[in-house]
């Protein structure tokens, strides 16, 4: 039986789901792009990982277009009018999204919506029916939970809508961002999105300033996971160094940093070389995709993502520490983490990245969340292992050393008890610390939600039931939830009371 | 600078005033009420000793005629709390208001202010005043969650950097109030009074008893009276989880029901009461 078959006959897939494996699998068959032997033997040997990202790139892994753009020309390839109710809006972004491809063939960025909306809202009870079936319709169609949506930093009508109507739905998807300054977003829309957060699992907390120090002014959006990515632009690729494994090949730490990280970060960069001259110099996406024609991407807005797992892990094997007693309880192990993540962030400003203008002419860092198949012993990023998080206080104070490292994405997840629904004000001052002081990415939930944040994306626990009685469900990422929760603990996070 | 023993410091508390809060307990109180879910707060440690034997961790030793508690060691089973025979623990921090202080500056992005608790805080209004001259320093504010026995009047000082008093109202009849907490309480009543007239009423808290509708009811309609619509009212649930045998023996092992504290409720705003929560 070939893998093809096996596919084909998988009861837990949907016809969608079938589709895009079937798709991979033919991607696969090519092998026009150099692949370095040395590359080939460090990802068999678990020490890089290209987030089976296929052999053939025929389209950027991340894309974020300006939406915007929309709103104010239509669409000449989508034969699209500019809208010019909130009908017509909604009805335009719809169509658009099934037309903005990704690694997972679904867009994982939908738009800073609010304002993308609020313009059109005249009827505000009408609006708010429409601002409902528009969320409803891309929980049933974009069935992927790396589709990922924007709101803030403004208050703003269509703001409070989108959150209403997130708690009243109750869906995995999209994932939600707010952006949050506590300059810019009011006291009373912040405590709504923190309350909206505790009983959906989103918003999370994006830290503004932040990330308008280092894209400018309205030129970022968070995309799929938590990933900082340019607007009008996207990542080209995203591989990650196993650093948990690539620890357990130094005899020291100094020999980790001075000799065995760099050569595994070089192959990874010199991979990702290869494949974005050819995005940029073979495909056909940049060169003939309405997106690019039409305004709502350039090219030299991509960027290429270098990610990262298991920092944690790879400090604890170093020192010999266990995780109780290591990474996020002691000083010793935590500044090392600090010193690896500074000597692969001086590689990568040494390292010319191709087609990168607008990035700096450079990779960046990206801490990335880890996949159902890492098991226990690889945490995502620089997260503290779940099982051994210090109180709240402290893990936030952990966090805030690392997350600087990370333009294009990194985030902490808590889980809190129910009490918190009463007071939404109180964790907004939680946030509000917590990005003031360095965090980058803020995400939490409680308890016993059925939405739940696995590791950056949600599932419902609901639909990992049925995926247990060998049902098909439409969403493609509860797989990954029920493999993270059986794997890697990651429903098991310290509660805080 | 004063003194006071810490009896614990919860970094972020939701339920204890407005927004996120440190939340500082000190240690000894005057009353010993039925329901206290916090007994070992109630009296200082006279270091017999008892707890040194019983620690499982090695964490208390006898140093020069004192209990010493090593917190490093300390894994927080509780086991020299459920052997003390006087109400207290020997996990107890000396802190000056300049050392907690600190602490405080460590939580300050994250906080809107300090609420002091007890045990009861007005136990040590000496510190109280350097401490929370402190945190008005830093911008901060500051509550104190009180059972009344001290005059507040009594301490002006204090009074101009304490931004208010949450206030517990444990029953408006004297007898009762005598039964239930083994102490007297007009200054509580005064302070009612003089609190809300100074604007210094941050909210008033009655616990509602499982099995004492009448008492129940004339507190409320007492505190209701005085507060009218003018200061929010908590009422708060009677809940058996770490009472100690004495209380159970009076109020029973089960929570008060939820017919009761809806009528306390209803009862409540039927009296004019704005700003009513059950917890």
């Amino acid at each position: 039986m070939t893998e093809a078959y096996n596919i084909v006959t998988n009861k837990t897939l949907t016809y969608q789901q079938q589709v895009i494996q079937l798709a991979k699998l033919g991607e696969n068959t090519d092998t026009s792009i150099y692949v370095d032997p040395q590359f080939t033997k460090a990802k068999e040997e678990g020490m890089i990982c290209d987030l089976f990202e296929g052999a053939l790139p025929y389209r950027p892994r991340y894309i974020v277009p300006d939406y915007s753009i929309l709103m104010k020309n239509g669409s000449a390839f989508l034969e699209l009018d500019p809208p010019k109710d909130i009908w017509e809006a909604t009805n335009a972004l719809l169509i658009m999204y099934r037309h903005v491809p990704s690694v997972t063939t679904f867009p994982v960025f939908l738009g800073n919506l609010d304002s993308l909306l609020d313009p059109f809202i005249v009827d505000e009870k009408e609006a708010e029916k429409a601002i409902g079936l528009f969320l409803l319709n891309i929980d049933r169609t974009l069935n992927d939970s790396f589709v990922h949506a924007n709101i803030g930093p403004q208050d703003s009508k269509a703001g409070r809508m989108i959150l209403r109507q997130t708690e009243r739905l109750q869906c995995a998807i999209p994932n939600l961002t707010l952006k949050y300054d506590p300059e810019l977003t009011s006291d009373e829309f912040a405590a709504l999105a923190a309350k909206t957060m505790l009983v959906t699992a989103k918003p999370s907390f994006a830290n503004h300033r932040m990330f308008t120090s280092e894209f400018g002014e309205g030129q970022y959006a968070l995309a799929s996971c938590y990933n900082g990515l340019r607007l009008a632009g996207g990542g080209y690729t995203l591989p990650r160094l196993r650093l948990n494994n690539i620890a357990k090949n130094a005899s020291s730490p100094e020999d980790f940093i001075n000799n065995v990280l760099p050569k595994y970060a070089s192959l990874m960069a010199a991979h990702m070389d290869t494949r974005i001259k050819f995005m940029n110099e073979e495909a056909a996406f940049f060169k003939s995709s309405y997106l690019v024609k039409e305004g709502f991407l350039d090219p030299k807005n991509f960027v290429g993502m270098f990610g990262l797992v298991g920092l944690a892990e790879a400090v604890n094997t170093l020192l010999g520490k266990d995780s109780k007693h290591g990474y996020g309880h002691n000083k010793e192990a935590d500044d090392l983490g600090v010193k690896i993540l500074a000597s692969l962030d001086d590689f990568l400003s040494k390292h010319k990245a191709p087609y990168s203008e607008n990035s700096g002419n450079r990779y960046w860092l990206h801490a990335q969340v880890g996949i159902e198949k890492d098991g226990p012993d690889s945490s995502p990023g620089v997260r503290i292992p779940i099982g051994s998080e210090p109180e709240i206080l402290k893990q936030i104070q952990h966090s805030t050393r690392y997350h600087k490292y990370f333009p294009t994405g990194v985030g902490d997840i808590f889980r809190f008890e129910e009490t918190w629904i009463k007071t939404p004000e109180a964790l907004v001052d939680i946030i509000r610390g917590a990005l003031s002081s360095g965090m980058r990415y803020f995400s939490g939930y409680c308890e016993n939600n059925d939405v739940v944040r696995v590791t950056g994306y949600l599932v419902k626990r609901s639909e990992i039931a049925r995926l247990e009685q060998k049902e098909a469900v439409k969403n493609d990422a509860t797989i990954l939830g029920q493999g993270s929760r059986d794997l890697a603990h990651a429903f098991d996070r310290r509660v805080v009371k | 600078m004063a003194q006071a023993p810490i009896n614990k410091i919860i970094n972020f508390s939701s339920v204890d005033g407005p927004g996120n809060r440190m939340a500082i307990f000190l240690q000894t109180c005057p009353f010993s009420c039925w329901y206290c879910h916090n007994p070992e707060t109630i009296k200082a440690c006279i270091h017999c000793g008892d707890c040194v034997l019983t620690c499982p961790s090695d964490a208390l030793h006898m140093i020069d005629g004192k209990v010493v508690w090593d917190e490093d060691k300390c894994t927080q089973c509780d086991t020299c709390i459920r052997t003390c025979k006087y109400s207290s623990t020997p996990k107890i921090l000396e802190m000056s208001a300049e050392s907690l202080i600190k602490r405080v500056r460590e939580v300050k992005p994250f906080i809107k202010g300090v609420t002091v608790s007890g045990g009861e805080c007005m136990n040590h209004p000496d510190f109280l005043l350097d401490f929370f001259t402190l945190v008005k320093a830093e911008g901060l504010g500051t509550l104190l969650d009180s059972n009344g026995f001290r005059r507040f009047a009594d301490y002006p000082k204090l009074m101009e950097v304490c931004d208010g008093v949450m206030l517990d109202v444990k029953a408006s009849d004297p007898a009762f109030h005598q039964e239930l907490t083994k102490a007297d309480n007009s200054m509580v009543l005064l302070n009612l009074e003089q609190l809300l007239n100074t604007h210094k009423l941050q909210e008033v808290r009655i616990v509602i008893l499982p099995n004492k509708p009448d008492e129940n009811e004339r507190t409320i309609r007492y505190v209701a009276s005085i507060i009218q619509d003018k200061a929010p009212l908590k009422l708060l649930r009677y809940r058996p989880f770490g009472v100690r045998d004495e209380g159970l023996k009076e109020l029973g092992m089960g929570n008060t029901s939820l017919e009761e504290m809806n009528r306390c409720l209803d009862l409540a705003k039927s009296l004019n009461v704005k700003d009513i929560e059950i917890k």
